[in-house]
């Protein structure tokens, strides 16, 4: 049971490319394979930690102000997470930009409190909120890998191939489009076969 | 002339939706039609320039003379959801053909991210009160040109012969790439 929680988000109902969740950070911090996990490690702790508090506070939580409630408790997990990696990691926090705020209007986040968390007990809530960010984490790697690879020749910054072949189209933003159009494509292809 | 280029650069060079990846949700979700995305284009319009206004004087008025700037993400998300509330009942009230063209995506403008980033985004680069609402404007306006354009553009292709792999979401995608790639032909135009 709690094993179906941690499970189904990954691939199942992977926010990204099943539900259409999540899209915004996806494209616009996928453009290297660094910054893609930097953004990765930030939406995993806010959705598990606001996971982790909505749940144990379900039950004293009035049903017409949960919304506002929620709010509160992830834009506290976001500042936190804004502020360490304003001291820690500046450049990776220069890299990803207004990204880090907006986190807190993450469809994602939001949605696992609402559906998930707010009606389930802490332990199956924090596996949820992992599996959750496990399976955004895969698709925003992956993405980042692939532009990453195809758009400068390298991968976690080692050189692969000489950088005057790649097609630097890749790293641009209409690359982000191409890269999880024809992602998107090959899955549903491949779920066909399957079938 | 320099707010002409705060205009511009928020209008097509830093185009929210096709550069910089702001609110791509609505952008696919809203854009089947042409009807929708006109009604959440003006809605966009109306909040924007009003709840970038109201979160500027918050930051500068409130937050900073009490050094409570790490305070900004809680307070700008209520505000604006508050600010939303208020529009939709005013304008209920005041302006009802307005509000029916707006439809329902007034009140799910809350949640659309590109109304918090241009509050982040103006206080980031540190525009006066007129710099951050022309800025507003340019991005709305952005936003609208770039939705309506993609709406007439899915409503051609739902005619279309498409791969069967890449009906639906797929080639909404390959589409809106070929529309970033236009878009980024802009860069550098009056040295910006």
């Amino acid at each position: 049971m709690l094993w179906k929680d941690f499970n189904q988000g990954i691939i199942k109902e992977n926010p990204v490319l099943r539900l259409m969740i999540g899209l915004c950070p996806t494209l616009a911090v996928s453009s290297n394979a660094v910054n893609a996990l930097g953004m990765s490690v930030a939406v995993a702790f806010v959705l598990i930690c606001s996971n982790w508090v909505i749940a144990a506070i379900r039950k004293i939580t009035p049903d017409q102000i949960r919304i506002p409630i929620f709010i509160i408790i992830i834009s506290t997990f976001v500042t936190i997470s804004d502020y360490v990696m304003q001291a820690y990691t500046p450049e990776l926090y220069q890299a990803l930009g207004v990204f880090v705020p907006l986190i807190v209007v993450n469809c994602i986040i939001l949605g696992r409190a609402e559906a998930f968390a707010y009606k389930n007990p802490v332990l199956n809530s924090i596996l949820d909120g992992a599996g959750m960010s496990l399976g955004f984490a895969l698709a925003l790697i992956s993405l980042g890998v692939v532009r990453e690879i195809l758009g400068a020749g390298t991968v976690f910054g080692l050189a692969l191939f000489n950088p005057a072949v790649a097609a630097t189209i890749m790293v641009l933003p209409p690359g982000a489009f191409i890269a999880i159009g024809v992602l998107m494509a090959a899955l549903n292809k491949f779920e066909n076969k399957v079938q | 002339m320099e707010l002409f280029g705060i205009f511009f650069a928020a209008f097509l060079i830093n185009n929210i939706l096709l550069i910089r990846f702001i609110a791509l949700c609505s952008f696919f979700g809203v854009s089947t039609k042409i009807d929708t995305s006109v009604g959440m284009s003006l809605a966009v319009i109306f909040v924007m320039t009003i709840s970038s206004a109201v979160s500027w004087l918050i930051f500068h008025a409130i937050l900073v003379p009490f050094h409570l700037e790490f305070l900004r993400t809680a307070t700008f998300i209520l505000t604006i959801a508050a600010l939303v509330q208020l529009e939709e009942l005013y304008l209920k009230k005041m302006i009802p053909t307005l509000y029916r063209a707006m439809g329902i995506y007034l009140p799910l403008i809350t949640t659309n991210c590109a109304i918090l980033a241009v509050a982040f985004l103006a206080i980031d680069y540190r525009y006066n009160f007129v710099q951050s609402m022309v800025y507003s404007l340019g991005v709305s306006c952005g936003y609208s040109l770039a939705i309506i354009l993609f709406a007439y553009i899915r409503e051609r292709m739902a005619l279309a012969p498409i791969p069967k792999w890449f009906q639906g979401y797929p080639i909404a995608f390959i589409t809106a790439a070929l529309m970033s790639l236009a878009f980024l032909g802009f860069t550098g135009m009056f040295g910006l």
